[in-house]
């Protein structure tokens, strides 16, 4: 049996940018995640989630041992930080796009931990 | 030598914070051994903005971030020992040089040596149309008339050499990143030029620096998933390696953030694209077989870096005239909001058909708290007004006149558009368009000049 979460419950995304391409590092915050992700979070699913923004290429590179993927996206910037007309040029908020995919994992596998609700 | 090196970072782009490089500099002054404090100063477009600076005024064109940063930890790194890199020197290393001496001497203090690097500048080298034939992809120098700068990315060899020379603070203009971090490791460990496992561990240690917190939880916190004790007073990085290139990153004792495997990924992947192959001015960093690993309280040891030869050719990026960006917003709120923002925008949509039908225009309609919140209270973002529609209209345009046509349309509404509409704002921002070249190796002349106490 499975059950389905957020990929913002199982691992970190941080993106940047070089002219029009856009990398996103994906990083599972338990390592025991890796496998489900990868099964999961291929660079077709990530063009789909990127759809509006046209990507011209999708490549996910594997970095098992960090636990981590790189997905970098060509043409998805509108020309990048000196051509785009958005408020968001780097494409800096777009890691959280990513995060907002669904993933299906074991019911046995680890509960996502929380972290107290932080106090600042 | 078998002391460990410690290089600290006190800035990662020009509008990081002033006071990030006072723990830093405490932290390294209380360890012996070479150290370093680096700054990294240059995203793409800075250059070029002060690239304009210079051409206003030969005695400018350095980082605008120069002074403020300096000034706060000069007088510790001089008496501690530690040396300064930075790339801080802009379009104009030498005014920036010059500029650090007045510092010191209006600080009371004597007057450092400094080694500027130059020989990144390619004006005058190479040719529109020849950094056309260069460009990698895109064709943004095929139709530019006026190149307003071009600078080449050089490596860490000229920076180990102004350490070589005794310099107490190295100024440069564009360089690799990861260089700022190379060049005093190469000036410690007397590392050679094609060890590359070695130069890959420095470049290494140079990424994970070279944006600052972003590696001791900076850009990292999301509260309840990733939470960052002390994120307000969040300590900037230091790195320590050693001889082998066996690199450790941790913070200063005290600050706030957090160093551990998590932070540390995030950033070694940070503007990575193939992992295998990261183009470095020195090397090819491949990151594929590196390991992350927690050893104590805020100390990750970072290993496994593989070097590859050095690429054949140098990256390099060349700014151009953009035209101008034009941006104009206006609010609708409370009853109907969002009819009345859909009314506004379909009426700017048609008067500007008719005015400047080719002018492509972004609208956004950004939906939280504006013109029903005031000033005196920070927003409640845990519930945003359902009704409170702020919308934004861009373009861009070479034509000024055209864009000044879009932010008059927008600001008519105010009598002329739907009812309620508020609060305009209006901004006219140059704008320059930036390429990337690959360059041969043969334009690179780096030269270093030790001025300060030595001239």
């Amino acid at each position: 049996m499975t059950r389905t979460v957020r990929l913002h419950e199982l691992a970190n995304a941080r993106s940047g940018d070089k002219g029009d391409r856009l990398n996103v590092a994906l990083v599972c915050r338990d390592p025991s995640h890796y496998p489900a992700i990868a099964a999961q979070v291929t660079a077709e699913r990530v063009a789909e989630v990127f759809a509006a923004r046209k990507p011209t290429r999708v490549i996910r590179f594997d970095l098992p041992k960090l636990a981590a993927f790189n997905f970098v996206l060509d043409g998805v910037l509108e020309g990048g930080v000196n051509a785009s007309l958005g408020l968001d040029g780097h494409g800096k908020s777009l890691s959280f796009l990513l995060l907002d995919l669904a993933i299906n994992i074991p019911d046995s596998a680890p509960v996502p931990v929380r972290a107290e609700k932080q106090s600042v | 030598m078998d002391a460990k090196v410690f290089i600290g970072s006190a800035a990662g782009f020009a509008g990081d914070r002033s006071d990030a490089g006072v723990p830093v500099v405490e932290a390294l002054a209380a360890h012996s051994g070479p150290r370093f404090l680096m700054y990294e100063t240059l995203a793409e477009r800075t250059l070029a903005l002060c690239q304009l600076e210079r051409r206003k005024d030969p005695a400018r064109g350095y980082s605008p971030a120069l002074e403020r940063m300096l000034t706060p930890v000069l007088a510790q790194c001089l008496a501690a020992g530690i040396r300064i890199v930075g790339n801080f020197g802009a379009a104009n290393p030498p005014a920036a040089a010059r500029r650090i001496a007045g510092i010191a001497q209006s600080l009371g203090l004597p007057v450092p040596r400094i080694a500027i690097v130059e020989g990144d500048d390619l004006s005058g080298r190479l040719s529109a149309s020849e950094l056309a034939r260069r460009e990698t992809d895109g064709k943004i120098l095929a139709q530019a008339r006026d190149i307003i700068s071009a600078n080449l990315y050089l490596g860490a060899q000229p920076i180990a050499r102004a350490f070589d020379q005794g310099a107490d603070i190295v100024v440069t203009g564009r360089v690799a990143d990861s260089a700022l971090a190379l060049g005093p490791l190469l000036h410690a460990f007397r590392w050679r030029a094609d060890d590359w496992g070695r130069l890959a561990a420095g470049t290494l240690a140079g990424h994970l620096l070279e944006c600052g917190a972003q590696v001791t939880g900076g850009y990292f916190a999301d509260p309840g998933y990733k939470n960052v004790p002390g994120l307000a007073e969040v300590g900037y990085p230091i790195a320590e390696i050693d001889s082998n290139g066996d690199v450790v990153i941790t913070k200063p004792v005290g600050t706030g953030g957090v160093v551990d495997r998590l932070t540390v990924i995030e950033q070694l992947l940070y503007e990575i694209h193939d992992p295998a192959a990261y183009l470095a001015p020195d090397v090819v960093l491949d990151l594929t077989d590196v390991e992350v690993r927690e050893i104590g309280k805020d100390r990750v040891r970072v290993t496994g870096a593989r070097g590859k030869p050095a690429p054949e050719m140098l990256k390099a990026t060349v700014c151009v005239d953009g035209g101008v960006l034009g941006e104009a917003e206006i609010s609708y709120a409370g009853p109907n909001a969002a009819a009345r923002a859909a009314l506004a925008i379909d009426v700017i949509q048609r008067r500007m058909r008719q005015r400047v039908p080719e002018l492509a225009i972004r609208v956004d309609a950004i939906g939280a708290v504006s013109v029903l919140g005031t000033s005196a209270i920070t927003p409640d973002m845990s519930r945003p007004e359902a009704e409170d529609i702020r919308l934004r209209f861009a373009a861009q345009s070479a034509n000024v006149t055209e864009i000044e046509s879009l932010l008059d349309e927008v600001e008519a509404l105010y009598c002329a558009g739907p009812a309620g509409g508020a609060g305009v704002r209006r901004h006219v921002t140059p704008r320059l368009a930036s390429a990337a070249c690959l360059i041969e190796r043969r334009y690179a002349e780096p030269r270093v000049t030790l001025v300060g106490a030595s001239a």
